[in-house]
């Protein structure tokens, strides 16, 4: 794969970021409701003066309008205001993104640690008793809704055995590291469990359609033994199928694990998408919809790098 | 040092399928002296690739076992040991150093994520504990003796830059690496084209005479055995149903299944290329026996001209037809 090749996949994202902006812009305004209708029953509230901050948001104008105006100040770096607390738009989405990449962070790196060995075992073990139990949890893993999940754990540890907090990132007045740290644990253990199922599936399966060719039979001919064989002849093979799966799971998280979020109450991207929501606050909405979709955009790409690093065949064409 | 450097004694293989046990090797034996070849010869599923797989002891316990037999190898300290009975450790410091192998598939047997250098140099860092440079020294050597033009070159592709032909001279050239004293080839030249193949046998004979290494030499094709063996152990239904110098063989068959196979040898001559008819089979009617359900006596008797009652009574001896060669059947003094 050549320099050239990656200009031209990033250039060919941008008609396709366009695409999705309009399409996104479309739907959250043909929601029903508007960013206003909390002031409606206000009667603090005068119908003038609603009237102004409706002109104020260009909310008066045409939808069409409001896109074009939207994208023109979107395109030199202007994401707007929020609707909801008048702050522009990146400066909140800025002070969330914090929390979210250490809750998404860890909990990211702490899937790959578990996933890729279980994976791993599960495949040069396939059939035996401990494939089936990795297989029988990773599908309850992956077939248990995560808010589900999320409550569960909440209920037995912080309500019944009261051993960790239930939610937020520290306790009021304390802050230090092993409060922070006590705080992750429910959070992460969460958005874990349903990442690690899936990816162990998934190293699984590359695994065992490698440990099945020609060149592993080789490997053993001239005297590997299986550790050897695995880490040195098939992890790396192995890993091509799962690389697409891991990128978009991480931006994914990262662009706001919502449900986990608003569970543990974690001041992150995934509770202001749904703060925002709820608020119809349309350019909040944009800005955070937008960082996803360029974010999957980029990691597919990053995936495509990471494909001709593990494969050859790809970078030499 | 004395004695044959294979000897391989009433060996049994099984795998577990779903329909039931298959026995894929049903008491073969063989013996392979050092510098010797014996090519092993019978068609697709006659149980030649299961009974090398067993001797490299290369069939995961999870998909079969030897069941039976013992696999007699003369190791470079003069010591015999029987492979059978040796655990996965012990073995593993055998494979590649003593005993090597090289596999049909050119094409699928190279690691496609490695370079050609680091495959080849592989068995001699892992056994000789070689660094990395003088890993990459021994792989153009290596790579030199295979006749592979270019070698500095050539030690840093991949397997995908690489032809057919060139991928099997790496594949020799990694096997060889550890001066072997036994190589295993199952069908090294089936997958490539009649010229190439003949290449790779002159390569080969040229190496073992070099190498001094004895060569259990696999083939369905006894028209690349007058190429190349001393010897030739002819395989049916998981069972050596004939064997001999190769030019008693090839001149004087005396089991009715190598009798078939000479008439369905390939005409690889010139006149049959020029006439654009490379591959002109006699094929011997009818088809290889079930595994899961052989027949009571001889298992080529379904198949067999000469066959009578007696054939399917039971199972024929291993009966001596010279001072060299032994044929399965009741009937061998007919045929000849
Ligand atoms: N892994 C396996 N599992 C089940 N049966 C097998 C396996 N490998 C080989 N066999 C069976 O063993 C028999 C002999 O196969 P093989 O040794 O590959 O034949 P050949 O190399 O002579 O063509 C065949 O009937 C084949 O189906
Ligand atoms: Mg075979």
């Amino acid at each position: 794969m050549s320099f050239s090749f990656l200009i031209r996949r990033i250039l060919g994202a941008i008609p396709l970021l366009f695409g999705i902006s309009l399409v996104l812009f479309t739907i959250i305004h043909l929601a029903p409701g508007g960013p206003l209708d909390v002031y409606a029953d206000n009667p603090s509230v005068s119908p003038e003066a609603l009237e102004q901050i409706r002109e104020a948001f260009g909310l008066d104008r045409p939808v069409p309008v409001q896109y074009v105006l939207w994208l023109r100040s979107m395109l030199v770096g202007d994401w707007g205001l929020s609707i909801r607390t008048g702050r522009p738009v990146l400066d909140e989405i800025l002070t969330r993104l914090g929390p979210t990449m250490q809750l998404g962070g860890i909990s990211m790196l702490l899937s790959f640690l578990v996933a890729v060995p279980l994976g791993i075992i599960s495949a040069a073990r396939r059939g035996s008793r401990t494939d089936s139990t990795v297989t029988l949890a990773a599908f309850a893993g992956i077939s248990l809704p995560v808010f589900w999940s999320a409550l569960l754990l909440q209920l037995v540890f912080s309500v019944w055995l009261g051993w960790l907090p239930s939610a937020g990132m520290k306790s009021i007045g304390d802050g230090s590291v092993s409060d922070r740290l006590l705080h992750l644990i429910l959070p992460v253990t969460v958005l874990s469990l349903a990442t690690i199922a899936s990816w162990s599936r998934y190293i699984r399966s590359g695994m065992v359609d490698v440990l099945s060719q020609d060149y592993i039979r080789t490997a053993y001919a001239k005297g590997r033994r299986e550790g050897s064989v695995i880490l040195r002849h098939a992890l790396r093979n192995a890993m091509i199928p799962a690389v697409t799966v891991i990128a978009i799971d991480f931006v994914t998280i990262i662009s706001g694990a919502v449900i986990t979020e608003t569970v543990f109450a974690w001041p992150g991207i995934g509770r202001l998408f749904v703060e925002s929501m709820n608020g119809r606050d349309y350019p909040m909405l944009m800005g955070l919809m937008m960082m996803g979709s360029v974010g999957v955009v980029a990691a597919n790409i990053i995936a495509d790098i990471v494909y001709a690093t593990l494969d050859p065949r790809i970078r030499h064409g | 040092m004395t004695g044959p450097l294979l000897d391989i004694r009433d060996l049994v293989t099984e795998f577990r399928t779903e329909a039931g046990l298959l026995r894929a090797v049903k008491g073969v034996d063989l013996t392979i002296a050092r510098g010797e070849t014996l090519a092993l010869v019978g068609e697709s599923g006659s149980g030649k690739s299961v009974t090398s797989l067993s001797a490299m002891r290369l069939i995961p316990d999870r998909v079969g076992r030897i069941a039976g037999g013992e696999i007699l190898f003369q190791g470079r300290d003069g010591r015999v040991r029987d492979l059978a009975q040796l655990d996965q450790r012990a073995m593993s410091d055998l494979r590649g150093s003593e005993i090597a192998m090289i596999f049909q598939e050119p094409m699928t047997s190279l690691n496609p994520a490695h370079r050609i250098g680091a495959q080849i140099a592989e068995a001699a860092r892992l056994h000789e504990g070689l660094s990395a440079k003088a890993a990459r020294a021994r792989a153009i050597e290596m790579l030199r003796l295979v006749e592979i033009p270019e070698p500095e070159r050539r030690a840093e592709a991949y397997p995908h830059q690489l032809s057919g032909g060139m991928r099997q001279r790496v594949m020799i050239a990694s096997a060889l690496v550890c001066n072997p004293s036994l190589l295993i080839a199952d069908e090294p030249t089936t997958a490539l084209d009649s010229t190439v193949q003949l290449q790779i046998l002159v390569l080969l004979k040229r190496l073992q005479e070099e190498f001094r290494m004895g060569i259990l030499f696999i083939t369905h094709n006894l028209g690349v055995v007058a190429e190349i063996a001393d010897r030739v152990a002819v395989m049916y239904g998981g069972r050596i149903v004939e064997d001999a110098p190769v030019d008693r063989i090839l001149e004087a068959p005396r089991h009715p299944y190598t009798k078939g196979l000479l008439g369905s040898v390939p005409r690889t001559d010139h006149a049959a290329r020029a006439s654009g008819q490379r591959e002109r089979l006699v094929q011997i009617p009818g088809s290889m026996v079930d595994p899961l359900r052989p027949p009571p006596g001889c298992d080529f008797e379904p198949r067999c001209a000469w066959s009578g009652p007696a054939c399917r009574a039971a199972v024929p001896p291993l009966e001596a037809t010279g001072p060299e060669g032994h044929a399965r059947c009741i009937r061998w003094k007919e045929i000849a």
